[in-house]
C-alpha cells in the first residue's frame, strides 16, 4: 500500500484580535499622529514588517498534527468548532499554507466543500459547469467527456443554456454538485456537506461519498453528524484544541469524543479571552439546548420542547438591557427572533438590571422544527442605544423529526417550521 | 473512466514557504485553461443585461476622445504634431485604457474572488492577469475603430514602425500587470486601494501624454516624466502608429526599465504575500 497523505508535525498559526488596537485612540493627538504615521506604517505593512505585530495575539489554530494516510482509506475527522478540523483541510487543499510542518499528497486533491464556486449567475448551466470545472482543476477534454454525466446526475436538462440566475436554489445547488462530484480526484476531502441543502440532497451526497470511497479513492470526511462517520469511515481522528488527541477505528474515536465531555454536546461557553472588551460590562458565560429531561443535547425531537439557557453575568447596574436570541437555519434563514423582556410583566421587573449573574431561559414548544441543522445566536443590547454583545453563531443543534406530522410520508418537506396544524375534514355532500 | 484521468499522480509538498518564494510557474501551466475561462467569463459578463451590450467598448473611448477634442482641441488648442486631434487622442487612448481596466479590476480581483481565494487552491496569479487579458478585447475592438478614424481623417499609419507595434503592446500589458500585482495583493490586507483607486487613475492620466504631446514637457524634464513607464507606451504607440516622436531613445528605455522592475518585484510581492491571501482577503 502507498501513502497518499503523510502530515508531519503540521502547524498553523493565525494573528487575533488587531481590530482592537484601531479603538484606541484617547486624544487628538493620537489620531494625529497615527494619522501622519500612516504612510510610514503603509511602507512597513508592504515589506512585512509591519510594527501591528506588537498588538496582535497569535494563536495555533493546529499544532503539531501528523498522521500518514494510506491510498484508498476513508478517514474521518471529529472535533468541535474551533479544533482544527477546517484548517486541516484547508491545509491539505492548498487554500492556506502551514505555519509549520510538511505534508506529502499524492495526487491531486477535491474537495465537496467548495460546491459551486466560481458559479456565475449571467452564465448559463453548461457554461458555469465548464468555468466551475476549471477552477476545480478539470481539462476541457475532461469536461467535455463527461459533461452528458455531469448534467444527467443534476436533473436540469431542459435549463442548461438558462442562466443560472433563473435557477432555483435546488437546481443551483444539485448542478454545483454534479460538477464537483464528476471530479475524478485521487483525494476527496468533505467538510460538512451534510448541514447544506435539504434531506434529498444531503442523500445524494452520502451515496456519492460511499461509491467514492468503493471505487478506491482516499477520503478525508469532517462532520459533526457522528451518525454518517459511523456509517462511512472505518478509522478517525479526534481533534481538540487544534491538536490530535487519538486515532483509532472510528467506533472508539467517536466514544472518546463524545464521551470525553469536549464534544460539549448542546453547550457553548464564553472563556474571559473570547469575549471582547467592549461588551462590558455584560459577559456571556454559557448557553445550552436542553431536552425535556434538561440534559444539554446536540440533537433535539421536534415532538419535544427545547429549553434555551443564556447565562450571563452583568458587572454593573444596566438599564434596558434585552437579552435574546435568534434562530436560523444552517443555510442564514431567519426563523424567528425572541427576548427575555418581550412580555410587558418582564419588561416592568427587568428593564433595569442590578449587577450580578443572570439566567434568561427559554423554552421552545414542541412540533415547531422541521428535520436539519439550526444555528442559535445570542445577542445582549439596550434597546436603540447600545449592544453590548453579539454572536450571531453562538450554538448550533441538530433536529431529529421521528414521530413529527407527516413522517408517515418518508419524503422532505421544505420550510424550516414543522407545526402540528390542526387540521379538521368535513364531508360536506356527496 | 476515461483515459485522460488515467495519468500517474504525482507527488505534492506543502510546507511552509521561506523568503521570495520561488515563482512556480509550473503551476501556472497547469492551470493555463483556466486563464482562458476566467477572461472568456469576464468578457461575456460584463455587457449582459446592458440595452448597448459591446457597443459600450466603443461608446466609452469614443466619448472620451470627445470630450478630449473639445477640450484640448478646440478650447486649449494643445499642439498634436500634425496629425488631426482625434486620432492624436485616440491612439493614446487604446493602451490606456487596457491599462485602466488592468488598474481597476486587476487591483480588486483577488477581494472580488474572495469566495475562490478562501475556498479552493489555483495559482493566484491568475486573477490579476485574467482581469488584465479581459481589457485586451476592448483594445481590439477599439483598435477597429482607430482604423475607421485613420481612414476618416487619412492619416497615413508609419508603415515602416508598425511592425513595433506588438513590442510596445506587450509593454502596455506588463506595466498593467505589474501595478495590478502590486495593488491585488496590498488590497487583500488594506482595503486602502479601493478609496485610492480614482484619484490613483484620474492623477495618472495627467501624468500620461494621453490628451497632450509629450513633446510639451521641456528637455529636462524629459527623463523624469518618462519615470511613468505609461508615458513611454503611450508615446511609443503614437510613434509606431502615427510616426511622431523621434523614436526609441533614452526615455523609453527609462519607461521600460521601470515596467520591468515593477513588473519583476510585483511578481514577488505578490508571491511572498500569497501564503496568507486565504487567511487575510
Amino acid at each position: 500500500m502507498t501513502t497518499a497523505i503523510s502530515v508531519k508535525n503540521i502547524g498553523k498559526q493565525y494573528k487575533i484580535g488587531a481590530a482592537e488596537s484601531k479603538f484606541r485612540y484617547n486624544m487628538l493627538r493620537d489620531v494625529i499622529v497615527d494619522t501622519v504615521s500612516a504612510p510610514i506604517r503603509l511602507a512597513k505593512a508592504m515589506i512585512g514588517k509591519s510594527d501591528r505585530r506588537m498588538n496582535q495575539n497569535y494563536v495555533w489554530a493546529l499544532k503539531d498534527v501528523s498522521f500518514d494516510l494510506e491510498e484508498g482509506k476513508v478517514l474521518g475527522i471529529v472535533g468541535r468548532n474551533g479544533a482544527g478540523k477546517s484548517t486541516l483541510l484547508k491545509i491539505l487543499s492548498r487554500v492556506t499554507e502551514p505555519t509549520a510542518g510538511t505534508v506529502s499528497v499524492r495526487g491531486r486533491v477535491g474537495s465537496l466543500l467548495e460546491v459551486g464556486t466560481g458559479f456565475h449567475p449571467e452564465l448559463t448551466g453548461r457554461e458555469n459547469i465548464y468555468m466551475n470545472g476549471a477552477i476545480l482543476g478539470m481539462r476541457r477534454a475532461e469536461i467535455d467527456s463527461k459533461f452528458d454525466e455531469i448534467v444527467d446526475f443534476s436533473e436540469v436538462t431542459q435549463y442548461i443554456d438558462t442562466p443560472v440566475k433563473r435557477y432555483s436554489s435546488g437546481m443551483y445547488l444539485r448542478l454545483a454538485f454534479a460538477v464537483a462530484a464528476h471530479l475524478e480526484p485521487e483525494i476527496l476531502v468533505v467538510d460538512e456537506v451534510l448541514a447544506v441543502g435539504d434531506a434529498e440532497f444531503q442523500k445524494k451526497c452520502l451515496g456519492k461519498m460511499g461509491d467514492v470511497a468503493q471505487q478506491g479513492r482516499t477520503v478525508l470526511f469532517v462532520s459533526h453528524n457522528m451518525s454518517a462517520i459511523l456509517r462511512l469511515t472505518q478509522e478517525a481522528i479526534v481533534l481538540n484544541k487544534g491538536q490530535l488527541l487519538m486515532r483509532a477505528p472510528t467506533q472508539e474515536a467517536v466514544d472518546f469524543y463524545l464521551s470525553s465531555g469536549q464534544a460539549q454536546a448542546g453547550q457553548r461557553v464564553w472563556d474571559v479571552e473570547d469575549v471582547p472588551a467592549a461588551s462590558a460590562p455584560f459577559r456571556p458565560i454559557s448557553l445550552k439546548i436542553m431536552n425535556r429531561s434538561g440534559k444539554a443535547v446536540d440533537t433535539v425531537r421536534s415532538t419535544e420542547p427545547v429549553t434555551v439557557e443564556f447565562e450571563y453575568q452583568l458587572n454593573a447596574p444596566v438599564t434596558g438591557l434585552r437579552v435574546g436570541m435568534y434562530l436560523s437555519t444552517m443555510r442564514g434563514e431567519y426563523v424567528l427572533t425572541s427576548f427575555d423582556t418581550d412580555a410587558p410583566d418582564l419588561f416592568e421587573q427587568f428593564d433595569s438590571r442590578n449587577a450580578g449573574r443572570y439566567i434568561s431561559r427559554a423554552e421552545i414548544p414542541a412540533d415547531i422544527f422541521n428535520e436539519g441543522r439550526y444555528t442559535i445566536g445570542v445577542n445582549a443590547s439596550s434597546f436603540g442605544v447600545r449592544r453590548y454583545f453579539m454572536d450571531e453563531n453562538a450554538i448550533a443543534f441538530n433536529v431529529d423529526i421521528s414521530g413529527a406530522p407527516g413522517t408517515h410520508w418518508p419524503e422532505p418537506r421544505v420550510g424550516p417550521v414543522r407545526p402540528r396544524l390542526n387540521w379538521k375534514i368535513e364531508k360536506i355532500g356527496d | 473512466m476515461t483515459e485522460i484521468t488515467k495519468h500517474e499522480p504525482h507527488t505534492i509538498y506543502i510546507k511552509p514557504s521561506k523568503g521570495l518564494a520561488a515563482l512556480n510557474l509550473r503551476d501556472l501551466w497547469v492551470y493555463r485553461e483556466l486563464i482562458f475561462f476566467m477572461v472568456w467569463r469576464d468578457v461575456k459578463v460584463k455587457y449582459k443585461q446592458t440595452l448597448l451590450g459591446m457597443a459600450w467598448a466603443v461608446i466609452q473611448p469614443l466619448m472620451t476622445m470627445l470630450v478630449f477634442t473639445f477640450l484640448f482641441d478646440k478650447v486649449a488648442k494643445l499642439p498634436t504634431e500634425g496629425i488631426p486631434y482625434p486620432v492624436f487622442s485616440f491612439t493614446a487612448l487604446l493602451p490606456w485604457g487596457l491599462f485602466v481596466v488592468a488598474l481597476n479590476q486587476g487591483s480588486r480581483s483577488l477581494v472580488a474572488h474572495n469566495n475562490m481565494v478562501t475556498k479552493i487552491y489555483f495559482p493566484r496569479l491568475i486573477l490579476p492577469m485574467s482581469s488584465v487579458f479581459a481589457g485586451l478585447v476592448d483594445f481590439v475592438i477599439a483598435f477597429v475603430i482607430l482604423v475607421g478614424l485613420m481612414i476618416y481623417y487619412q492619416v497615413a499609419p508609419a508603415w515602416n514602425l508598425l511592425w513595433t507595434l506588438p513590442l510596445f503592446l506587450l509593454l502596455a500589458i506588463v506595466t498593467a500587470l505589474g501595478v495590478a500585482l502590486w495593488l491585488s495583493a496590498i488590497n487583500v490586507q488594506y482595503r486602502d486601494v479601493n478609496q485610492a483607486l480614482p484619484f490613483l487613475t484620474q492623477f495618472w492620466l495627467f501624468a500620461t501624454p494621453v490628451a497632450y504631446s509629450a513633446s510639451v514637457i521641456s528637455a529636462k524634464w524629459q527623463v523624469l516624466y518618462f519615470l511613468n513607464p505609461m508615458a513611454g507606451v503611450v508615446n511609443g504607440f503614437r510613434w509606431a502608429l502615427l510616426g511622431t516622436g523621434n523614436g526609441p531613445d533614452i526615455t523609453l528605455w527609462v519607461s521600460t526599465g521601470i515596467s520591468i522592475l515593477i513588473f519583476i518585484s510585483g511578481l514577488f510581492y505578490f508571491r511572498s504575500m500569497e501564503r496568507t491571501f486565504a487567511d487575510t482577503i
